[in-house]
């Protein structure tokens, strides 16, 4: 049997390898071909370097933005099955993403200005508020966070946030509902770097608390009370997880949009090839999480071309079949 | 040495009710190297109780002392490394081998980014052998049945409560009904189990029960509960009567000395209208 340490940097290397090479090959894909060599060529200045320009200006950061909103929604969807004790729990599963989506189409409809900010801060502060919400009522019962509570008190603020979101959409005019609608298909068409810098920090902090997490999350796999007399505080290691991973799917749906099935595809086909072990799967999931987004993106752009399709129809259309062969398999 | 003095404790009460005592004033001891039962009819707070020796409830008023500690003053994980519990049952939220599993015994005695090394894993082996489970070290521990995973779940505490190499002596081990959900086979396992581990490797255990047989076969002494205090307590053979049973259970039974099990027997009558 191999260590733990064999298998982390077996799983690290090997798919680390795979991000690595669809964040290289996917801006070659595209209606003008370039040529990588010719992109990555330092005596041609950069003015004058065409593919350079159309690698790195145009379709780097889209790329880039699929590597960041997959390896967080992969790895945030880890962290709330281990912490739910579910399988099919999904980094949406506590309402992140509706209070997300409430956000943004807020700003949308009635036009808040801050520039290209003005949506994805939107998005953050609603899913912020939606987490608030369900962490306070998961709280006020018990001392530590019920869990159960969490699942009924999610699944309840994602059905009332889906009837603001009805409300609110009634109220929009044709343009902004198209926008909206755009919004929540999820789309990774970012256009510049900024918005990718400036969720970076909050997933940076979101993933050493995933680092510190993965052993806690391994002992919770026994259940809570086995968990606490193996010497876990299960009350910290509870809030260190919810909050964690609800701030890197806040941050990551900013970016991206509720790019949906990512963070429940990624973690199970990555534990049928690793095991359960969270000290692998999480980085396993998060290295993953963003080759396999970025590989989808490259599908919406080019399955249809010249019309490119939102990466969230394409994550759902695999994604949806994949999650009901997991309810069924044997 | 585990001692409780004089432990109370009362769950949360429901909106506008009244704190209901679960334990009013329940005082035990388990000396070093004993096997201590605990027995009592259901929602007596044998469950509450083991819970609060291990640390997992804080008792509202009285104490608990390992050692004369104060498990209150003892940190999560200096208690783990001392201590370890076995629940009636466990499921695993995700698939993992045997060997996965026992090796989370060791996680008090790892650092936060520590990874188990090869001193940890052959602690592990040495408690599965322990528990009669090596052969399954690879095995996916969901494939395992109830009485496998019973013993492969008591080789984690092992390995919880190992320093170097074994169990040190003082060292407790706690079972919430281990026979519970096991047939009769299994049963007697789990019986021989409990006391090979506690002459061989002279281990504390606490083992409460609903199983009057197993606990005449495998205790030293007996604390009887009923309804949160100690109705009786002291050598097994001296504290199960017929007199204790009908005041715990309402049932009239028989008990006699059996000389091929080498324990007392009891064969439950009826129950007492």
């Amino acid at each position: 049997m191999k260590t733990v340490r064999q298998r982390f940097i077996a799983a690290t290397a090997g798919f680390g390898a795979l991000a690595v090479a669809a964040t290289v090959l996917a801006p070659l894909a595209g209606s003008t071909p370039i040529n990588l060599r010719r992109a990555l060529d330092p005596s041609v200045p950069f003015a004058d370097n065409v593919d350079a320009q159309i690698f790195f200006v145009a379709r780097l950061p889209r790329t880039l933005a699929g590597a960041l909103v997959g390896s967080t929604l992969a790895s945030a969807g880890v962290v709330f099955q281990g912490l739910l004790r579910n399988p099919l729990a999904t980094p949406f599963t506590l309402g992140v993403s509706a209070g997300a989506a409430l956000g943004a189409m807020l700003a949308i409809t009635f036009g808040l200005s801050l520039g290209w900010a003005g949506v994805p801060a939107a998005s953050f502060a609603g899913s912020l508020g939606a987490v608030g919400v369900v962490y306070g009522l998961a709280r006020a019962r018990h001392g530590g966070l019920s869990t159960n509570v969490l699942l009924l008190a999610g699944v309840t603020m994602n059905a009332f946030f889906s009837a603001l979101i009805l409300f609110v959409q009634y109220f929009a005019d044709y343009a902004e509902t198209y926008r909206i609608l755009r919004w929540l298909m999820g789309d990774l068409d970012v256009s510049s770097y900024q918005p990718l810098m400036t969720a970076l920090p909050l997933v940076v902090v979101a993933f050493l608390a995933f680092g510190w997490l993965a052993r806690p999350l391994n002992l919770l796999s026994l259940g809570a009370d086995s968990a606490e007399t193996r010497g876990l505080d299960v009350a910290r290691a509870q809030r260190v997880a919810f909050l964690s991973a609800s701030v890197a799917t806040g941050a990551a749906v900013s970016v991206g949009g509720p790019v949906g099935f990512i963070g429940i595809i990624v973690p199970h086909l990555v534990r049928l090839l690793v095991g359960s072990d969270h000290r692998v799967v999480l980085p396993a999931s998060a290295l993953f999480g963003a080759a396999f987004l970025i590989g989808c993106d490259v599908v919406a752009r080019t399955a249809m071309s010249p019309v490119e399709l939102p990466v969230g129809v394409i994550t759902a259309l695999i994604g949806g079949p994949f999650f009901l062969w997991l309810l069924v398999r044997p | 040495m585990l001692q409780a003095a004089d432990v109370r404790f009362a769950y949360r009460p429901e909106r506008g009710g009244t704190a209901k005592p679960v334990l009013s004033g329940v005082s035990l001891v388990v000396p070093t190297g004993r096997v201590v039962g605990i027995l009592g009819p259901n929602g007596s707070g044998k469950t509450t109780l083991l819970r609060i020796l291990n640390g997992t409830l804080r008792p509202l008023a009285g104490h608990v002392a390992l050692d004369g500690q104060d498990l209150a003053t003892l940190s999560r994980a200096a208690l783990a490394r001392r201590m370890a519990s076995v629940p009636q049952e466990t499921h695993l939220a995700f698939d993992y081998s045997v060997i996965e599993v026992v090796l989370m015994g060791r996680y008090p005695h790892l650092g936060a980014f520590e990874v188990e090394g090869p001193a940890d894993l052959a602690i592990a082996r040495r408690a599965l052998a322990a528990t009669g489970t090596l052969d399954f070290e690879a095995r996916s521990f969901d494939t395992l049945s109830g009485g496998e995973k019973q013993r492969v779940i008591i080789a984690a505490a092992l390995a919880q409560i190992s320093d170097e190499r074994e169990p040190r002596a003082g060292t407790l081990l706690l079972l919430d009904e281990p026979t519970a959900a096991l047939d009769l086979g299994y049963q007697l396992e789990v019986a021989a189990l409990v006391r090979e581990l506690n002459r061989q490797l002279s281990l504390s255990i606490v083992v409460s029960t609903h199983d009057l047989n197993f606990a005449a076969g495998v205790c030293d002494t007996l604390v009887l509960l009923r309804a949160g205090t100690v109705l009786a307590a002291g050598a097994a053979d001296v504290v199960l009567t017929p007199e204790h049973i009908r005041a715990l259970y309402d049932v009239d039974a028989d008990v006699q000395w059996h000389a091929q099990a080498g324990h007392l027997v009891v064969v439950p009558i009826g129950r007492r209208a």
